[in-house]
C-alpha cells in the first residue's frame, strides 16, 4: 500500500477518487426550477398589482405565500426531493429559505419543543438573518452619513 | 374583482423573470459545485452581496428589469434589508437604521417561523437527511 505522506498527495487521491460531478446537468436543472419558482413569484405579484395592493405589500405577499408553499412541501417531504434534484434551484430563491428553517427544526423535534424546535430551527437560518439584519444596518448608517445613494457604476 | 389576465401573464415580463432569477440560481450552483463553500455560507454571501448591492442603489436597476426574477432570489431578500433600512433612516434618523431593515422582511421572517410550527404541528418528523445543509 502507497502511505500519502503530505496533504498534497492526499488531496490529489481524493480528488480522483470522489466521482465528478455533472456540472453542466446541475446548472441546467438549478436554472430551470429556479426560474420557474421566480417566474410563480412574478405571477403571485402581478395578480396582487392587479388587486391595488402597493409594490411593498405584493413583494410581502409574495414572499408569505411562497414561504408558505415550500414549509407545506417540506412537511410532506417533497421538497428534500425538489432540492436534490435542482440544487441551487430550490435553495437561492427565498423558498430554501424557509426550508433550511422549516427542515432542521423537523429534524430535531425529538429534543422537545423549546430547545428542540425552537432553539435548532435557526441552525442554518440563524447566520443568514444575523448577517444580512448586520449588513442593512451597516448600509443605514453608511446612508446617513454620506446621506447619498449615488455611487452608482452604471 | 376584475383582474386583467393580460396584465398577469405579461409573457415578456415573465421571460425576463425567468432567465434573470435562473442565472442568479446557476451562479449558486456553480459555487456549490466548483468551491468547497456550505450552502449556509453561500446563502450567508447571496444575503449581503443583495444587501451591498441595495445600499449602493445597483440592485434597483436589476428589479426594475426582472421583478420577482431578482426580488424572490435571497439577493432580493438583502435587497429588500438594505432598501428598508435608506427608506426609513430617511424618515427617522439613526434610529431608522436599526428598525428599517427587520420592518421591510417582517413578513417573510414571521411568515417562516409560523409555517414552521404548522409544519411540525401536522406533519410526522422524518429523520433522514436533509439536502443542502
Amino acid at each position: 500500500m502507497n502511505p500519502l505522506e503530505t496533504k498534497q498527495t492526499y488531496q490529489e487521491y481524493v480528488d480522483k477518487k470522489s466521482p465528478n460531478s455533472p456540472i453542466l446537468k446541475n446548472c441546467f436543472n438549478a436554472f430551470w426550477v429556479g426560474g420557474l419558482i421566480c417566474s410563480i413569484g412574478q405571477i403571485i405579484l402581478n395578480i396582487c398589482k392587479e388587486r391595488g395592493f402597493d409594490t411593498q405589500t405584493s413583494g410581502t405577499i409574495v414572499s408569505i405565500l411562497l414561504i408558505g408553499i415550500s414549509a407545506f412541501l417540506t412537511g410532506l417531504n417533497l421538497f428534500n426531493k425538489i432540492g436534490k434534484f435542482a440544487g441551487a434551484g430550490s435553495l437561492i430563491p427565498i423558498t430554501g429559505f424557509a426550508n433550511s428553517i422549516v427542515s432542521p427544526a423537523m429534524e430535531y423535534k425529538s429534543e422537545g419543543y423549546v430547545m428542540g424546535v425552537g432553539g435548532k430551527m435557526f441552525t442554518v437560518a440563524g447566520p443568514v438573518l444575523v448577517f444580512g439584519i448586520s449588513a442593512s444596518i451597516l448600509v443605514g448608517i453608511i446612508y446617513l452619513i454620506f446621506n447619498t445613494q449615488s455611487i452608482t457604476l452604471v | 374583482m376584475n383582474i386583467n389576465w393580460a396584465n398577469v401573464f405579461d409573457w415578456m415580463m415573465l421571460l425576463r423573470c425567468f432567465v434573470t432569477g435562473g442565472i442568479i440560481c446557476i451562479i449558486g450552483q456553480i459555487l456549490i459545485d466548483k468551491t468547497k463553500l456550505t450552502p449556509a455560507r453561500i446563502l450567508v454571501i447571496f444575503v449581503t452581496t443583495g444587501a451591498v448591492l441595495g445600499g449602493l442603489g445597483i440592485y434597483q436597476y436589476l428589479v426594475d428589469f426582472a421583478g420577482a426574477g431578482a426580488t424572490v432570489p435571497l439577493t432580493g431578500f438583502g435587497y429588500n434589508l438594505a432598501k428598508g433600512a435608506i427608506e426609513s433612516v430617511q424618515q427617522s434618523g439613526l434610529v431608522g437604521a436599526f428598525t428599517g431593515g427587520v420592518k421591510a422582511s417582517a413578513g417573510g421572517i414571521a411568515a417562516a417561523v409560523f409555517f414552521r410550527i404548522f409544519s411540525i404541528t401536522y406533519f410526522k418528523t422524518k429523520n433522514e437527511k436533509t439536502i443542502n445543509i
